[in-house]
């Protein structure tokens, strides 16, 4: 029942990459990749290590500028992106190293999510001007929000350093939210974790997704995890695209199976 | 009575059903909180005008779902202000309320929302609400499931399920159409009429269900909140399952007879948050949620600096010395006395504001035995913990410790109004106006517990002490008598030795012999500490087992326990001869211990019958073989020599110096 739902939400493209190709001096991160992003859908980039996964995620947010190709982005070309635009038109991203304020509490790293959405200058919320209060309560709030829906109500005063690693993972995921964006993207949202971690956060994502209607384009090692959980599924390999296509259609690629289990792997398949 | 105090609840009102209650305290407090929660954040307060019209178009919406006077409505879920309504509707329809213990899986509530026949569930959240679509094929009865929280649930369309706000609207219909339903309703509710029921987990065959009116729920509460002089200005933290007994008294029967305001946390992993938010005055605690505080707090003074933690261990050894009785009242000189009034300072008022205990008046620990170093810890900083005993069928309070009363090892006089009597099997008997009606379509049960006179059976062993507090030994069916017909309590004993760090379990024996011995099983990690911390080099569990050392270290807790035994008249027989250190750890694998880690005294002492007759043949070491059964299945063999020790005993004091 409910996946027939989620499919009919699943809307028009939003996200087009078109021919992207990124070198750094010589090495080629990436050779002429494309592909889209449909409106509500978990879309998963997976591949080996070195493969251009995160290169890819940062041209599409734009600290990366790809030498060829364009980049659609809700109907808007871009031959460039940058981080500040990204951020304005609704993209948001957690990081697989973790980029949070280590000593900072959870709530006030999450409010930092909020900086962009602020109103006010420097000064007025010094001073706890009138509107800087008061949309300072209203910002407040929605990270509330954000708190109980990662049910981390527990850890809300505790410096982000002390928690445990896959906390400090949601934590990223929660600053990430409070953009509201309308495009998130996840680096490895759980490389590191131990299988209930990465079930918590399996369906935390899974729940952003349906809540929110947040269209997820996300980085991942673990297959299993990614066939769960995304609607369509790029392969990268050497920087190339190699599959394309439902988490089944993927799974029986023989160009993918190769790239994973390398090629013998393409001998026991056949046996 | 006690009408000098206008805000005391206990003065003896009008009101003798919970909706009279609710109606009393929203005319007499209604702008007084009644239940807050934190929420998002902010803890958002009810006063009891709003609980009491929140309740009454809850009943009309249940109502509109054809809940009848005795019916039952089940409720399932943390303790959450629109479960706590529903409860109150429920009772104003006449209806009964049956809270369920919201971590049983599915199939453990089968039983019995079938033995209820529930056509109503109000539950919390998806999780519940999943439970409930589980079920239901097996569960006819049950039409309508109404959820409190509806994240999760956007995508659930089964014409079962009903929002809660959902039902408010059916309510507010509903009372349009019959304006005067509620106050008639409300008026044929009786005080001897069933107000909840609760089922009790029985550890051999079915779940039962208790049936208690409202008039033994209400009485109980009352007779407490007098001698405890509970007013509406208390503020109660519930935090345990609102199924069980011990809370839904607390939380729920005593917030609607004392009127004052109950807090519900944010979620249970940030009660010890919540609880230093609210500082609750009125605070109920079973020993492993007190022992996992403390444990929090010695592992946190570990970790503090030298200059620290000398000053917190010496402030506590003055608080054990002199702690108590100050809390008791007793004299204590001037210069301990000025000590103590630092040691506040300095610790044990941080210490009491870490733990939100700042500003208990009354706490209660009941449920189990607690150890007597974990009870005066609290009390000898201050905080006022107290014992309490009771049961579900007795409506929770049988015995309270008064204050200036109060001793580890019993449980209190009893409560006004009961009464108790020892059966000649040891067993204790209670006559209380807070016994339950019935267990629910069980009477030969209920004949069974409750005999013809209207004692019921607790089934637990005991018997009041020289100055009338009841002390709990056992249970009754595993009390024996030593061969010279002097009480054998082996749980007693026992939970004596475990409340020693280094003795993780025991087992004693002795019923029809005519002295105890008792094997022992050390704690790994308490004594391989021991032994690290001693430069002492050991292999293994079998190997520190038998150390001479460690047998010197745990003779020690054994003489320490049969000099406290030889204190109390009864059971200075049952003093323990000799022990035994067992090679291997009781484990539930090899059936030696129940799950929830019970010991399983006569599968053990067929298992160990050479070592038993060893005890008491008088041998000094024995050589044994046990097959063991390791975690991935595999069998395999532990062998060993064991040592048999003997014990100081001591000669009974008769007159106690206390």
């Amino acid at each position: 029942m409910s996946e027939s739902s989620h499919a009919q939400r699943i809307g028009d493209v939003m996200l087009d990459m078109q021919n992207i190709s990124l070198a750094f001096g010589g090495v080629k991160a990436l050779t002429d990749i494309s592909f889209n992003v449909r409106e509500h859908e978990i879309r998963a980039i997976i591949g080996p290590n070195g493969a251009g996964k995160s290169s890819m995620l940062n041209v599409i947010n734009g600290v990366y500028t790809p030498q060829q190709g364009a980049i659609q982005l809700r109907g808007q070309h871009f031959s460039r992106m940058n981080p500040r635009r990204a951020a304005e038109m609704g993209i948001a991203r957690t990081f697989q190293n973790l980029a949070l304020f280590k000593g900072m509490s959870v709530l006030d790293n999450i409010m930092t999510g909020r900086n962009l959405r602020m109103k006010c200058g420097l000064l007025a919320q010094a001073l706890r001007w009138g509107p800087a209060e008061r949309e300072e309560i209203a910002h407040r709030e929605f990270v509330e929000n954000i708190i109980d829906f990662l049910e981390i109500q527990a850890y809300r005063k505790v410096p982000v350093g002390r928690l445990p690693y896959g906390l400090q993972k949601r934590v990223d995921l929660g600053r990430a939210l409070a953009m509201e964006p309308r495009l998130l993207l996840l680096d490895e949202p759980m490389a590191g974790m131990n299988i209930e971690e990465k079930q918590d956060m399996s369906r935390f994502i899974l729940d952003v997704n349906d809540e929110f209607g947040t269209t997820i384009v996300l980085i991942e090692h673990d297959m299993g995890v990614v066939m769960d959980i995304s609607d369509r599924v790029v392969v990268l390999d050497y920087g190339k695209k190699i599959g394309d296509g439902t988490p089944d259609e993927v799974r029986s690629n023989p160009d993918v199976i190769r790239a994973y289990l390398g090629v013998d792997g393409e001998a026991a398949l056949a046996h | 009575m006690a009408q000098t105090r206008p805000q005391t609840a206990a003065v003896a009102s009008g009101a003798h059903t919970f909706p009279a209650l609710l109606r009393e305290h929203a005319r007499v407090r209604g702008e007084r909180p009644a239940i807050r929660e934190k929420d998002l954040g902010i803890w958002q307060t009810y006063t009891w005008r709003e609980v009491a019209t929140q309740a009454q178009r809850v009943a009309h919406g249940l109502a509109e779902l054809g809940i009848r006077p005795g019916m039952h409505v089940a409720v399932i879920g943390e303790n959450r202000p629109r479960l706590y309504v529903a409860m109150m509707a429920t009772q104003a329809l006449g209806a009964i309320p049956v809270p369920l213990y919201q971590d049983a899986v599915a199939q453990e509530m089968v039983y019995v929302l079938q033995d209820a026949e529930v056509s109503v569930a109000v539950v919390e959240d998806q999780e519940q609400v999943d439970k409930m679509l589980e079920v239901r094929a097996q569960c006819p009865a049950l039409r309508h499931v109404v959820y409190d929280d509806p994240r999760g649930l956007r995508h659930y369309a089964d014409p079962m399920l009903c929002a809660y706000e959902q039902l408010e609207q059916l309510g507010v219909q509903h009372a349009q159409r019959h304006p005067d339903y509620f106050e008639r309703a409300v008026a044929a509710v009786q005080p001897h009429d069933p107000a909840a029921m609760f089922y009790t987990s029985g550890t051999t065959g079915r779940p039962k269900g208790v049936v208690l009116t409202h008039h033994a729920l209400i009485d109980r509460a009352r007779a407490v909140a007098r001698m405890e002089n509970l007013t509406d200005q208390e503020d109660v933290l519930a935090y345990l399952p609102p199924a069980w007994i011990g809370q839904n008294m607390f939380s729920y029967t005593q917030l609607l007879v004392s009127g004052f305001t109950v807090n519900h946390p944010e979620s249970p992993e940030t009660v010890s948050i919540d609880m230093r938010d609210i500082g609750p005055t009125y605070y109920f605690a079973p020993p492993r949620v007190l022992e996992g505080l403390l444990t929090h707090v010695t592992i946190r003074m570990e970790d503090a600096g030298l200059i620290k933690r000398r000053l917190y261990g010496a402030c506590m050894r003055l608080a054990r010395r002199v702690g108590t009785r100050i809390l008791d009242g007793q004299p204590v000189g001037a210069w301990d006395r000025l000590l103590y009034r630092l040691g506040d300072l300095a610790i044990y008022g941080p210490l009491r504001n870490a733990l939100g205990m700042s500003r208990v008046r009354v706490a209660y620990t009941a449920g189990e035995a607690i150890g007597p170093d974990l009870f005066v810890f609290y009390r000898s900083i201050g905080i006022n913990l107290k014992q309490l005993y009771g049961s579900t069928e007795t409506s929770v309070f049988v015995c309270v410790q008064p204050d200036g009363q109060v001793r580890d090892d019993t449980v209190g006089p009893p409560v006004p109004g009961v009464e108790i009597r020892v059966a000649d099997n040891g067993e204790i008997l209670v006559k209380s106006p807070g016994l339950f009606k019935e267990y629910y379509r069980n009477p030969e049960a209920t004949r069974e517990a409750r005999d013809a006179e209207g004692w019921f059976h607790t089934g637990d062993a005991g018997y009041l002490d020289a100055d009338g507090q009841l002390k709990i030994i056992d249970r009754a069916k595993d009390v024996g008598k030593l061969a010279d017909g002097s009480l054998f309590a082996p749980k007693y004993l026992e939970n004596k030795l475990k409340f020693f760090p280094y003795i993780k379990e025991a087992v004693a024996f002795g019923a029809g012999r005519d002295e105890v011995c008792a094997f022992v099983n050390i704690d790994l990690e308490a004594v391989g500490n021991w032994a690290e911390r001693r430069g002492m080099p050991y292999a293994g569990y079998t190997d520190l087992a038998g150390k001479d050392a460690v047998y010197d270290l745990i003779r020690e807790c054994v003489e320490q326990v049969n000099a406290d035994l030889a204190g109390d008249e009864r059971l200075a027989a049952s003093q323990i001869a000799r022990f035994l250190i067992l090679h291997k750890e009781l484990d539930p694998d090899d059936d030696e211990l129940t799950r929830t880690r019970k010991v399983r005294r006569a599968f053990i002492a067929q298992k160990y019958a050479v070592l038993i007759d060893a005890l008491y043949g008088g041998r000094e070491r024995q050589y044994i073989e046990t097959e063991v059964k390791y975690e991935d299945g595999r069998t395999g063999t532990i062998s060993a020599d064991l040592r048999i020790c003997p014990a100081r005993t001591f000669p009974a004091i008769s007159a106690k110096a206390a």
